[in-house]
């Protein structure tokens, strides 16, 4: 009921303040799914497994300290015996060895830090959770790339396929298509040519996960900040009609 | 009130003027009874300039205005942002009401700049509280430009780059005035430093000053109001204007209900969309600057949209100069003209209530190309097509709103003031 009103004020303000910038964004290119965050305790925890494990070897996330994985309900235990790989103590920040140098020679460009990355992938296409669901489940086979894969939303991206033994190998049917003004439109389709580990239902679920888990860490201090908003309102709208009822008190004898 | 208590008053108020500055200013201060909705704003521009420099007191003991990259790689500027929304308790409250304040007191003084141009508040005797006002709105413009850049993020860094160098457009000084302000060939550690140097201490003591001498000079002549009759021309025989209660009770009370409005709105945003759908916080500046990435699209904040568009709207070069030069000029000019209107507005009357038609088309005409030219100015320019021809005509019609004011203020048929204010 509560996550409900404050999705709905959430909404209402998005749309009151930014109605223009969706009407603009109408006619874009870029396509992107509708990423099915969740805030479950059980989801961002697969997330993170997910994370420490396939990611939290080239990306670090230098802002976040492996104890406040306990805001989802891990404890120092389950922290310390299954997750904690890059430090020593639970109080340090997730960071990696290899250094931005090296990471710039193998693979082209430094893999950024991944803390913020769901807030900064937002963008007029759709939220930065959309974009990080759609990319990582979009790469595909290509013989011409050093890594041997593409991505149809990131193209020429540095990054391999790192879940491919999960999702499989996907490879692209590129059509030319006249875009009507005279130019070429490439259109990408992809197709699972030999699966993974896992279904491909299953393979979505765990991209939402892993995408969750990273809006939470862009921000983990999201949901208390709702929660002292809604008390907040409520205070402020007490305090208002009292203010308004002494205003109008002081002024009766105004005319 | 008890003999010693009054005793203490006494004592205080022969060494310092104590009640008589708090009847000059609040007590005896005498304001129109017929304030309306607009007059909420000069309270909680003032409301907001608190927030800020409370919220700032506590964002300085934790930030730290350094370019250099930490072990893991970062700015350590842009790590110490984040260090005050994570690991310092209450931090993120602190930082959101801070990033919030900044849009919310451009919004509250665009609206209390609006409130002047309906009721001509700038009109004769108020037009030192106006130029006050206008040195206040450019102060804060550089206050918002400087703090912009201090999470070192994408958009701090490219944005600062951008408008520096217009400074080197300027003839002869301009490339060594842009190099003083950056104290560096490219937006670097030293800009930083002394972009956070005058963000905390330099601007807020104009700021402050100014804000000082804006009240100090209403005080001096008496507020305006939505009639815009002057309620000292009719007063008691205690010398009390007829139309005037005291500020302190009835507007301190009445404040307090749009202070409270005010705080729900700000409060609704802060903690459910302190992003402001990457208007308030952009999406790029959640990236360390990166000199040598450059973002395909670079838009300024929202606030300084309608002046950025203004700078676009040129694109000639004239008298042998670059059009870069002439567009610094036009974004200038743009913002100092309303420096002018006490003595572009010819008409008789004050109030918007009393004007003619022709006044009241241009201003509505002058709001809608305002709002025009402030989206025109977060989107990527078209290289000549409909949205530059666009801002092109609507930057005409926003100085011709100024520049032929003296004419058609004149020629408007307006109504006659009424003696006393109307409730």
């Amino acid at each position: 009921m509560k996550t409900r009103a404050m999705k709905f004020v959430k909404r209402l303000f998005a749309v009151a303040l930014f109605a223009p910038v969706v009407a603009m964004a109408a006619g874009a290119a870029l396509h992107l799914d509708k990423a099915p965050v969740s805030t479950d305790p059980a989801a961002l925890q697969n997330g993170a497994k997910v994370f420490v494990n396939y990611c939290l070897n080239c990306h670090g996330a230098s802002f976040m300290r492996y104890n406040r994985l306990k805001d989802i309900g891990l404890s120092e235990e389950l922290i310390k015996d299954n997750l904690l790989f890059t430090a020593d103590k639970i109080g340090e920040q997730m960071k990696i060895a290899m250094t931005r140098d090296n990471g710039k020679a193998w693979f082209g460009a430094a893999p950024p830090d991944l803390t913020l990355v769901a807030r900064a992938r937002a963008s007029e296409f759709g939220s930065g959770a959309d974009w990080l669901y759609t990319y990582l489940r979009q790469f595909y086979r290509d013989p011409n790339r050093p890594t041997g894969w593409n991505n149809k939303v990131f193209e020429n991206v540095g990054m391999p396929h790192v879940l491919w033994e999960l999702q499989g190998d996907q490879v692209a049917h590129i059509e030319e298509k006249d875009d009507g003004h005279g130019g070429k439109l490439k259109e990408v389709s992809l197709e699972l040519a030999k699966p993974g580990t896992q279904t491909t239902a299953e393979y979505d679920k765990t991209v939402a996960d892993l995408v969750s888990f990273l809006v939470w860490m862009g921000e983990p201090m999201a949901e208390s900040r709702k929660n002292i908003g809604v008390i907040v309102l409520i205070f402020l709208t007490g305090l208002f009609v009292l203010s308004y009822a002494l205003k109008k008190n002081y002024w009766k004898d105004i005319h | 009130m008890t003999t010693k208590s009054q005793a203490l008053l006494n004592w205080v108020d022969e060494r310092f003027p104590l009640t008589s500055t708090w009847k000059a200013h609040l007590s005896e201060y005498y304001a129109p009874k017929n304030f309306n909705f607009w007059y909420f704003f000069g309270s909680l521009a003032l409301l907001v300039l608190v927030i800020q420099i409370v919220t700032g007191i506590f964002l300085v003991m934790h930030y730290k205005p350094d370019a250099s990259l930490n072990a893991a790689g970062v700015p350590v500027a842009f790590a110490a942002v984040e260090y005050i929304m994570r690991d310092v308790p209450g931090g993120w409250l602190i930082r959101y009401m801070h990033s919030t304040g900044a849009s919310a007191f451009f919004v509250v003084v665009y609206l209390h700049m609006f409130r002047g141009l309906l009721y001509g508040s700038y009109r004769k005797p108020r037009e030192l509280i106006w130029l006050f006002g206008v040195g206040i709105f450019l102060a804060l413009m550089a206050e918002a430009f400087m703090g912009y850049l201090l999470p070192w993020g994408q958009m701090s860094f490219w944005g600062a780059q951008v408008i520096v160098n217009l400074f080197s457009a300027i003839p002869v000084i301009g490339p060594d005035l842009a190099l003083v302000i950056r104290g560096d060939f490219v937006v670097s550690d030293a800009t930083l430093n002394r972009f956070f140097s005058f963000h905390v201490i330099a601007v807020p003591l104009v700021l402050i000053g100014l804000v000082l001498a804006h009240i100090v000079a209403l005080h001096e002549v008496g507020s305006n109001n939505p009639d815009g009759v002057e309620i000292k021309k009719k007063k008691d025989a205690n010398g009390i204007p007829l139309d005037g209660i005291p500020f302190h009770p009835y507007y301190t009370v009445k404040d307090i209900v749009g202070v409270v409005g005010f705080l729900i709105v700000f409060s609704a945003v802060m903690f459910f969309a302190p992003e402001g759908g990457g208007y308030f916080l952009e999406y790029n500046n959640f990236l360390p600057a990166d000199p040598l990435v450059t973002p395909p699209h670079i838009a300024p904040v929202w606030y300084f949209t309608p002046f950025y568009s203004l700078l676009r709207a040129v694109t000639y070069p004239l008298f042998g100069l670059d059009a870069k030069f002439w567009g610094v000029i036009a974004m200038g000019a743009g913002v100092v003209i309303f420096a002018f209107l006490p003595w572009l507005d010819r008409s008789p009357v004050k109030s918007i209530r009393y004007k003619g038609p022709i006044f009241k088309t241009a201003l509505v005409l002058f709001v809608i190309v305002f709002f025009i030219l402030g989206y025109l100015g977060v989107q990527p320019p078209d290289n000549g097509g409909i949205k530059d021809r666009t801002t092109q005509i609507c930057s005409v019609l926003y100085f011709a709103f100024f520049l032929l004011m003296p004419w058609y203020s004149k020629l408007d048929s307006c109504k006659p003031e009424p003696e006393r204010v109307t409730s």
